[in-house]
């Protein structure tokens, strides 16, 4: 998470970053999957950031979008159809 | 549905491990087509093992040369003894001498301008000009903003919106590859076509950019390529002494 809101801030700066919303809603290590809530007008800005991610903690890492979604219950169907 | 291609990898071809694994990721990532850079004395086996995984991972191969002459007489001289054994050429437009030839010549694919210095970026309103009466389309490869940072990265997104802006002005197709070497490079192509907001491209755009335009790109060469062409528009359909029959 620290990553992406670095990426956010490094892209759009404190202006953009205060018009994400962003903030972390599910995490599972174990299959390496993070759900992650956004303002929908700053979709495509932290769709960006998050793409842009090229390294957690000083490791070579990408993150993957796998899907998006209005809701929560959608979106876990999204991903069990994953 | 849309079919996604990535026209731009570029493997380590000493080692069939990272190949497949590159080749593996991108057909995870939702690409159906990739075309891969290769050396001009490219040895024949590593063709057909590149095809071959391509084929086993259900992903289309396109072959691909990068060109980076010193000077125009070079770019016309290399053309000549490679277009007809690559399906796409790409052109490293390192002066503004080539960055024109190479818009002007029909045999080049793709213009690409690997630096994130401005100075050396020459993709203006007369190189688009001169390249909206060729065939060649602007290529944006993601390795290189995804590299950078701070200041660099700020200089290349400036550069890259002013060329995209003067592209779209002058008709010219938008090709967005990932220029990845090993998997942690490769991009998704929605993920692709969300960076390119970064730029100021619009979603419709930026994903025809990584799924239409290269497509049809190389499909037009495979045309060109194909034993029967003769012209645009003319092909042999049959051949022999009595073609009535």
């Amino acid at each position: 998470m620290n990553a992406i809101w670095d990426m956010v801030y490094q892209l759009f700066g404190e202006f953009g970053a205060s018009q994400t919303a962003l903030f972390l809603v599910k995490r599972d290590n174990e299959k390496g999957i993070v759900i992650v809530r956004c303002s929908h007008k700053a979709l495509n800005m932290v769709r960006a950031a998050i793409t842009a991610v090229t390294d957690i903690n000083r490791k070579h890492a990408v993150i993957r979008v796998v899907a998006v979604s209005g809701t929560l219950k959608a979106l876990r169907r999204k991903l069990f159809e994953h | 549905m849309k079919q996604f291609a990535d026209l731009h990898l570029r493997p380590p071809l000493e080692e069939r491990e990272q190949m497949e694994k590159l080749i593996c990721k991108a057909t995870d990532l939702g690409y159906s087509l990739v075309a891969i850079s290769l050396p001009p004395k490219i040895k024949q086996a590593t063709v057909l093992f590149l095809r071959k995984t391509c084929k086993s991972h259900g992903v289309d191969f396109a072959t691909r040369i990068d060109l980076t002459p010193k000077s125009s007489n070079a770019l016309l001289k290399s053309l000549r003894l490679f277009r007809r054994r690559f399906q796409i050429v790409g052109v490293n437009c390192i002066s503004k001498s080539v960055a024109r030839q190479a818009a002007k010549d029909h045999r080049v694919d793709m213009l690409a301008f690997p630096s994130s210095n401005p100075r050396k970026r020459f993709f203006d309103q007369a190189e688009a000009r001169v390249a909206c009466q060729g065939v060649a389309a602007f290529e944006i490869d993601m390795a290189l903003l995804l590299q950078v940072t701070g200041f660099y990265r700020m200089r290349l997104l400036s550069s890259l919106r002013k060329e995209v802006a003067i592209a779209k002005k002058n008709g010219i197709p938008i090709v967005i590859s990932s220029n990845a070497c090993n998997p942690f490079q490769l991009r998704g192509p929605n993920d692709l076509a969300s960076l390119a907001l970064l730029f100021g491209m619009d979603n419709v755009s930026a994903l025809n950019a990584v799924s239409v335009t290269p497509s049809a790109i190389v499909k037009r060469n495979r045309e060109k390529l194909d034993s029967s062409y003769v012209a645009r528009g003319v092909r042999i359909v049959r051949r022999g002494t009595n073609c009535d029959s």
